[in-house]
């Protein structure tokens, strides 16, 4: 092959499959984009904002297997059979996250750009809450989770609040459950 | 008399109307507790921003911008790029020959420069393709000769040279604007004053890092229409100077403004990329986007200007100011930007909350080669702001007074006038210093803090919205048109632009309440220039005042209709009929009531659609001063703010730490308090970052931050030493201290239901209380910003060693 038949062959589309918010996809895209570039202009998935592409400003973050990650800075050809999920498959059955509503009823969403990035990054670290012995709301800790998500509205007193609300609401949920089992004899 | 509809099942049922048998619920609407009535759009991912919208057919636009501060251009090439297989169209500065600016009186600026650069980022050329891979590729292709030229990067420098002209056609060498206003005898003041405080501050330059770079889309249609979508805060002055540049008729041109993502200011004027993109659509009939990169956005900038600043105030022994004399030199940049009214508002914001019975500022603007500098949230006032209020915390020292009761002492009061001819009405400035004073435990606290930690203080003011509008103008400021829906909704049209601030939910709030629905009921249509009517846009804290107002002139005609048609059916007097909570009821009789949307078809079917349109002028007559400049800055209500910072300095490392600002601010009347908190959090955090970290700092020479390696020698000043999010040092969620946020309620009587801005005023103050504090933890003072630990550290040596000796 020619260095230019070669640039070509390098930069030719490639099948990616994987798990986006709880679905199968099957997209093609050149092996060089990131997995912002695919979800924005392959699968038409905009909820993901772009603010810097360079990794600075987390309002790309999405879930990678769970964990936020950079849709910026992670190749696109790195999800290959893997599970993505967006700030569109927050919500379950068209009813918002408790995170959504808690950002949307104490105002810690004022232009909203940052806040899906915001929200992927919450939802990781309200998941792992709910898998912990003894879960508690801890602002502090909070902060630091949202650490890699810069906001330039809020001053983040708001964030943290609604992601402390939708924790507590977690931690709730988590202990009525384990009540639950404890009643039934180990029903889950 | 109208039958009602409410007992006659089979006509209810036709119309769906719901009936809840709850009681009427009484409790206003505005002040409850809400957010933004369009926030779940934007959190779940639905809400397109301009970003998100992609059309059929779109190309998509790159801008090649200077390498250099400053230059001639000589020759451009485009043929090689124009070649390209997937490029639709190469344009330069002689295709779009026309000069714009934001204010009619200084356009100086071409949409892609016309013979010279001016600054490291100035546009030079633009391609449509296929693709922003292919359109990149393209201007690598571009050639450009360009005859570079001496640059100058220091405004002092600016002033000095006459053989460098920064605008050929300036009158005056390389100055933007001065403006010297005096009111009283100053030096006389001065001369008798107890008590002198003079000082020199320097406000480094920042920028509004909203997290939405701008973008634009252009597109033509089949009947000639121009749309442009753009992420602006302005879309009237955007669509004006479309019209101008593009010579089309204003009919023949539509602007949409999407869900904005952060403005700040930084979106408050024409950017290139929007007449790109639209000279482009043109060009090739088929849509063109264009993104700005991150770099991009801070080469734009339109940022807070640098202000050297000299100060002089003079006191008699109680702490009673008796004259303030200011001299300004503003950094402004390339372009002139808003800069006429920045030199303006440099010393004409500052006439409150203080008494000043003589004052006198000098205040001069230069152009530079660097990215232009314009209107960041706190236009203009925010510089000074900070020298004042330092100057009153060192006449507080120097007097033994406390801080706070020296601001006191020095109030202005409400109704009254200040030395420069503003009209100021309400005025909640005390009830702020009491809050701050009480929530922060100030008496208790102060003087008593461990080594190292210390309490500041500081006041402000701020504009809701201005008399006067950029151009002369007999029209409204603000406009909207509502209409009643037989399905109980109400639609507003209003084009105010929503940036994150809640303007829409400002119109919601005060419309719910006049119509008696609820929030949810409310559909804002906002920033649709065929589909709404004017409004100037979101800056300068106009919204609230006037499209609230516009709101409140247009839901009343309504709700009167309303009460009419009810008041018949009821054989009442209108006067008795109550709107509230999707319910018309009697007054008197609460018991007696239907629902809202029963009542809207009654008066439909009587009074057919039911509109109306309202619309809000500003007061003219009494308002400000009479001589040159005394209308700028005028405005019909100003809101107050004060501050309390408390820090913590590390004298070993100089860092500091913010543990936590107490910001009380009097928005005249909370219409959604939550929002309202936000405003404030929003504005103290801002302050605090440009007090502590931020700098847009343009370096004499150096590497670009891609780390690409430049030449030396001419031209190689005007380069950003932060151009990413990385190295321009935003605050994390780690960074922030905690915020309190202390809403104080003056109402207004020219504010809509009494309400003053909130997203502005709670910025200015911030600063002062944090600068005030490090006096107060450590005894030195950091007169210029950032208050960096270097600074703080050089200062510690020197209060150490009172020789003045650094080693």
């Amino acid at each position: 092959m020619t260095a230019a038949e070669n640039r070509s062959a390098a930069r030719a589309a490639q099948l990616l499959h994987f798990q986006l918010n709880g679905e199968a996809v099957a997209v093609a895209a050149p092996p060089h984009w990131t997995l912002l570039e695919v979800l924005r202009y392959q699968l038409n998935l905009t909820g993901t904002k772009q603010g810097c592409d360079k990794g600075d400003c987390g309002a790309c973050t999405v879930r990678l297997d769970g964990a936020p990650v950079l849709s910026c800075m992670t190749l696109a050809a790195l999800v290959q059979g893997r599970a993505v999920e967006t700030v569109e498959g927050l919500g379950v059955g068209g009813e918002p996250h408790p995170l959504q509503r808690a950002f949307a009823e104490l105002g810690a969403a004022q232009c909203g750009f940052c806040t899906p990035g915001m929200l992927m990054s919450a939802a990781a670290y309200l998941d792992d809450l709910a898998t912990r012995e003894a879960p508690a709301v801890d602002t502090g800790e909070i902060s630091a989770v949202l650490g890699g998500n810069l906001c330039r509205c809020t001053g983040y007193t708001k964030i943290v609040q609604a992601v402390a609300v939708a924790a507590g609401e977690v931690i709730e949920r988590t202990q009525l459950l384990a009540e639950m089992s404890n009643d039934d004899g180990g029903m889950p | 008399m109208t039958r009602p509809l409410s007992d006659n099942p089979t006509a209810r049922d036709l119309h769906r109307i719901t009936v809840d048998h709850s009681p009427v619920d009484e409790t206003p609407v505005v002040g409850s507790r809400h957010g933004r009535v369009d926030a779940l759009d934007l959190l779940t991912g639905v809400g397109k921003y301009a970003d998100d919208l992609v059309l059929p057919r779109m190309l998509h636009c790159k801008i090649l911008r200077s390498p250099h501060a400053h230059a001639r251009i000589l020759h451009i090439d485009t043929s090689a790029a124009e070649s390209m297989q997937g490029v639709h169209a190469v344009i330069t500065g002689a295709d779009l020959p026309v000069r714009y600016g934001v204010i009619p009186w200084t356009q100086d600026e071409y949409p892609l420069a016309l013979d010279k650069v001016r600054y490291v980022g100035d546009a030079v050329a633009a391609v449509a393709a296929s693709s922003e891979d292919v359109a990149r590729a393209a201007l690598a292709r571009i050639a450009v000769n360009y005859e570079v030229l001496p640059a100058l990067a220091d405004p002092r420098e600016a002033l000095a040279r006459s053989d460098v002209k920064i605008h050929e056609d300036n009158k005056h060498g390389n100055i933007s604007k001065q403006v010297t206003l005096a009111f009283g005898d100053v030096d006389a003041a001065l001369a008798q004053a107890e008590l002198v405080i003079e000082g020199d501050y320097l406000f480094h330059g920042s920028t509004h890092g909203a997290i939405e770079p701008h973008c634009a889309i252009g597109h033509v249609d089949g009947h000639g229409l121009l749309t442009v979508w753009s992420a602006t805060q302005v879309p009237h002055y955007l669509h004006r100077e479309l019209g101008r540049v593009l010579d089309r008729p204003s009919h023949s041109i539509r602007v949409i403004q999407p869900p904005v993502g952060g403005a700040f200011g930084g979106k408050s004027e024409p950017f290139d990329l929007e007449f790109c993109v639209a000279k482009l659509a043109e060009l090739t009939g088929r849509p063109v986007k264009c993104l700005y990169t991150r770099e991009e956005v801070f080469l734009a900038h339109r940022g807070r200007h640098p202000f050297q600043m000299h100060y002089k105030t003079g006191f008699d022994r109680d702490g009673h100011i008796l004259a303030v004399d200011g001299k300004s030199l503003l950094d402004g940049g390339a372009y002139s930007s808003f800069g006429l009214v920045t030199t303006y508002y440099s010393g004409q914001l500052l006439g409150s909350p203080y008494t000043f019975p003589a004052f006198r500022f000098d205040s001069t603007r230069v152009y530079t080669n660097k990215p232009c500098c314009g209107p960041k949230r706190g236009h203009g006032s925010v510089q000074p702001r900070f020298a004042i209020e330092v100057q009153l915390d060192k006449a507080a020292v120097a007097l033994g007074l406390d801080p706070i009761e020296l601001r006191r002492r020095n109030f202005i009061g409400e109704n009254t006038q200040t030395i420069g001819g503003f009209h100021v009405g309400s005025s909640g400035f005390l009830q702020c210093l009491d809050e701050v004073e009480r929530a922060s435990g100030w008496r208790q606290r102060r003087g008593k803090l461990p080594k190292g930690r210390g309490l500041g203080i500081a006041g402000s003011t701020y504009i809701s919205g201005t008399n006067y509008c950029i151009y002369p103008t007999e029209l409204p400021q603000s406009a909207v048109q509502i209409c009643l829906d037989r399905s109980g909704r109400v639609r507003v049209f209003v084009g105010t632009s929503e940036i994150g601030q809640g303007s829409n939910t400002v119109v919601a709030t005060l419309a719910a309440d006049e119509l008696g629905v609820e929030l949810e009921d409310m559909r804002v249509l906002a920033a649709d220039s065929d589909l709404t009517p004017v409004d100037l846009g979101a800056y300068s804290s106009r919204g609230t005042l006037m499209a609230g107002n516009a709101c409140l002139a247009a839901t009343r005609e309504l709700a009167a209709k309303l009460r009419e048609v009810i008041a018949s059916t009821w054989d009442c007097p209108a006067g008795d009929v109550g709107l509230a909570h999707r319910k018309a009821y009697r007054l008197s009789d609460p018991s007696v009531w239907m629902p809202i949307q029963e009542a809207f078809i009654l008066a439909e079917s009587k009074l057919g659609t039911l509109g109306a349109v309202g619309s809000y002028k500003t007061p003219t007559a009494n308002v400000h001063g009479d001589y040159r400049g005394g209308t700028i800055g005028a405005s019909p209500a100003y809101s107050f703010t004060a501050h309390v910072a408390e820090v913590e300095v590390d004298e070993e490392t100089g860092d500091v730490t913010v543990l936590q600002i107490w910001c009380a601010h009097d928005c005249g009347l909370a219409l959604s308090p939550t929002l309202v908190e936000g405003q404030i959090e929003g504005s103290t955090y801002m302050g605090a970052a440009e007090a502590l970290m931020e700098h847009h700092r343009v370096l004499p020479s150096g590497l670009r931050t891609d780390g690409q390696k430049r030449d030396t020698g001419p031209g190689v000043e005007g380069l950003l030493a932060a151009s990413s999010l990385l190295d321009y040092r935003m605050p994390t969620s780690m960074d922030v201290p905690e915020l309190t946020a202390l809403i104080v309620e003056r109402p207004d009587p020219r504010g809509p239901r009494g309400a003053k801005e909130a997203g502005e005023g709670p910025l200015h103050s911030s600063i002062p209380a944090i600068a005030n504090a490090v006096y107060d933890a450590v005894g030195v003072r950091i007169d210029d910003l950032p208050i960096a630990p270097e600074k703080i550290l050089a200062a510690l040596k020197r209060k150490a060693s009172p020789s003045g000796e650094v080693r």
